[in-house]
């Protein structure tokens, strides 16, 4: 049983590295890396500088490179702007963390403003168990017992 | 809602809309034809400064500031743009023909792959300067809006002439080259 357990663990990881060592799509690059004139990815553009990124991207895959190492080479020639999606660390870490820091912003102020308007409701209506003033309920006591008369 | 609650509201929308003006005032600032547009309107304004690499990164790099003092012809192009392989030969002309009277040529290669812009450079006998900047730093400061584009830097590191768009040696721009190159070096016209 145990052999068949590490077996089963020997052929999971082998299986997940043969995955990892997958060639990178050129279509997802295409996706995810922008065209330096004119500003939208690769796979929406056709100006010249795109068919030539695309032709490296190409070529680089043939090559065996990974999507790391070939978005390396473009941020290398072109800068980072040449990524679509902002890398997740130094001051192009702001672009992740503004959104997810407006989003918990506006949950706590809906919260705040839903907690104080509860708060006035309760407030604005007496507690169902609250004592009646002495005189009003004798007369509600007098008018019951006419009732039951 | 309380009236502290409010208030807080008030001080948040308020903030909130200051914010996004801002935003909005600074892109506009930051969104201006750079020095193009004043050359246009007939001003002379000093040619805004960068410090690049050579297309071969071991040969160094290369700033404005240590061409003060020589007219320069700054060309922007890029290894993939059509006439940009038209007009290389009418500019290294140029650099041969007025070498002597201290006028250089600058190339400055952008959004380009550093390969392709060495290849180019040969096939097309360069022999003038010409520096890389893949990510395009420089355009947005002079105004470029496309390839090739070129400029006049006087003596004294000012925009001279007028900024030609496309290539030098056509019919249309070929008399404002030749001006710009009088302008630069000084000469009357």
């Amino acid at each position: 049983m145990i052999r068949l357990l590490a077996a089963g663990l020997v052929a999971l990881a082998l299986a997940g590295s043969a995955l990892a060592a997958d060639p990178p799509r050129q279509a997802d690059l295409e996706a995810e890396i922008v065209c330096p004139t004119c500003k939208t990815t690769l796979d929406q553009s056709s100006s010249p500088i795109a068919a030539r990124m695309k032709s490296y991207i190409r070529a680089r895959i043939a090559a065996g490179d990974s999507a790391a190492q070939i978005k390396a080479q473009l941020v290398d020639q072109f800068g980072p702007a040449v990524l679509a999606e902002p890398p997740k660390r130094g001051f192009d870490l702001l672009a992740w963390l503004l959104p997810l820091a407006a989003l918990g912003l506006g949950i706590v102020v809906v919260g705040a403003l839903a907690w104080t308007w509860s708060r006035r409701r309760d407030t604005d209506v007496d507690p169902p168990d609250a004592e009646l003033d002495p005189d009003l309920e004798r007369r509600v006591d007098e008018e019951l017992a006419r009732y039951e008369d | 809602m309380t009236g502290r609650a409010r208030t807080v509201g008030q001080i948040f929308a308020i903030g909130a809309v200051a914010l996004l003006l801002g935003l909005l005032v600074w892109k506009l600032a930051h969104n201006s034809g750079g020095v193009a547009d004043d050359l246009a309107k007939g001003k002379h304004p000093a040619a805004p400064a960068f410090e690049l690499s050579r297309l071969d990164p071991a040969d160094g790099k290369v700033s404005l500031a240590d061409l003060k003092g020589k007219p320069v012809i700054v060309n922007f192009w890029a290894s993939w743009c059509i006439p940009c392989k038209d007009e290389a030969p009418a500019l290294q002309k140029t650099y041969e023909k007025y070498r002597a009277q201290g006028l250089t040529v600058l190339g400055i290669d952008a959004q380009d792959f550093r390969g392709d812009a060495k290849r180019f450079a040969k096939r097309y006998g360069v022999t003038y300067p010409v520096v890389y900047d893949g990510s395009g730093s420089t355009l947005g400061k002079w105004g470029v809006t496309g390839f090739p584009e070129t400029f006049f830097v006087d003596r004294s590191g000012r925009l001279v002439g007028e900024r030609i768009q496309g290539g030098i040696d056509t019919e249309r721009n070929k008399a404002a080259y030749l001006k710009g190159i009088q302008a630069a070096l000084g000469n009357p016209q």
